[in-house]
């Protein structure tokens, strides 16, 4: 499966991304330039974090006029796979690809550390090698990750089973204190009505091999391989 | 011709920048502070177009570039030429 790291002004994660993508998981993997026009043929459009344009205005809000979201929309409409990660999901968010809005963290802290996170729906492309109410440990690294929806929109999105990742203790509960950035319904991944785009705030290419202290976020990667790899064709003997 | 566009949190969404310049200023004695709101200005200088044109332009770039309409709401009004008055 052939995955595209877009690169924007200010991004920091691409590189682990590509590393994570192309060393560990040993996928065919690219850098996407923001000022290019082409996809150049990626199964999977990876929005990486960072700090694209410095946050400057909002975060994702400059990123959202780079000349290559045209195509990403685009590739979004015809349901191409597209991962935004961290400043990745700020930028869908910014798109309108994804519903809602990101606040400062309700501490007013630039948060850095591992958290839990409870897979809620194992059904997506994004996690179908997960299982429902797995726990997964995975880093966070942001100053704006506390997801904002009207209430009658969050309501629709757990209706959906759209919220994906939710944030919970080690022991899988949603607390209050689990809840580290003050997210509405404790929200740290979401996913289109469609299926085909899923923004996240915490880190899983941070947590793709031992040597980093956890290895859950492959599940993300490995979810997406599968679900592009076509099952293998059943021969039928005579 | 000048314009100030002022963006700020619509009044349901918690604004925590606001709360803890709410919480400073009490703790500072100024006890009749009800409430702070704390919000972004954009001074934009627009180049030959009439206050009519303005009235146009102004809103649709708030809507698009300045504020985020799911979490901010804006007003905006014409600065008079430059001069200190």
């Amino acid at each position: 499966m052939k995955f595209g790291v877009v690169v924007f002004p200010g991004s920091n994660c691409d590189h682990d991304a590509y590393y994570a993508l192309k060393h560990v998981l040993r996928q065919p993997t690219i850098f996407l330039w923001h000022k290019d026009h082409d996809l150049r043929g990626v199964d999977c459009v990876v929005l990486p974090g960072g700090f694209s344009y410095g946050d400057y205005l909002r975060a994702g809000a400059i990123a959202k006029f780079s000349p290559l979201m045209r195509e990403v929309r685009e590739f979004a409409a015809g349901g191409g796979l597209i991962l935004g990660i961290c400043n990745g999901f700020q930028v869908l968010l910014e798109l309108g690809l994804l519903p809602g809005a990101m606040l400062r963290n309700k501490n007013l802290k630039f948060l850095c550390e591992n958290v839990h996170l409870r897979v809620e729906n194992a059904g997506t492309r994004f996690s179908n090698r997960a299982r429902r109410g797995q726990v997964l440990r995975i880093p966070i690294a942001h100053f704006d990750g506390n997801y904002f929806a009207p209430p009658n929109e969050v309501r629709e999105l757990e209706k959906n089973g759209q919220v994906v990742f939710r944030y919970v203790d080690a022991g899988g509960r949603a607390t209050a204190a689990a809840n580290v950035n003050g997210s509405a319904a404790g929200i740290a991944g979401i996913i289109n009505r469609e299926g085909n785009v899923l923004g996240m705030m915490p880190h899983p290419e941070r947590a793709s091999e031992a040597l980093l202290g956890s290895e859950d976020g492959r599940i993300v990667f490995e979810s997406l391989i599968r679900s592009g790899t076509p099952l293998p064709r059943r021969r039928r003997t005579p | 011709m000048k314009v100030r566009v002022l963006v700020s949190f619509k009044e349901s969404v918690l604004d925590p920048q606001g709360q803890t310049v709410k919480n400073a200023l009490l703790t500072l004695g100024y006890q009749t502070v009800k409430d702070v709101r704390q919000g972004k200005v954009f001074e934009i200088e627009l180049a030959g177009v009439s206050e009519a044109e303005a009235a146009r332009i102004v809103p649709e770039l708030a809507n698009k570039v300045l504020a985020n309409p799911i979490i901010e709401k804006f007003t905006w009004q014409v600065l008079k030429d430059g001069k200190k008055g």
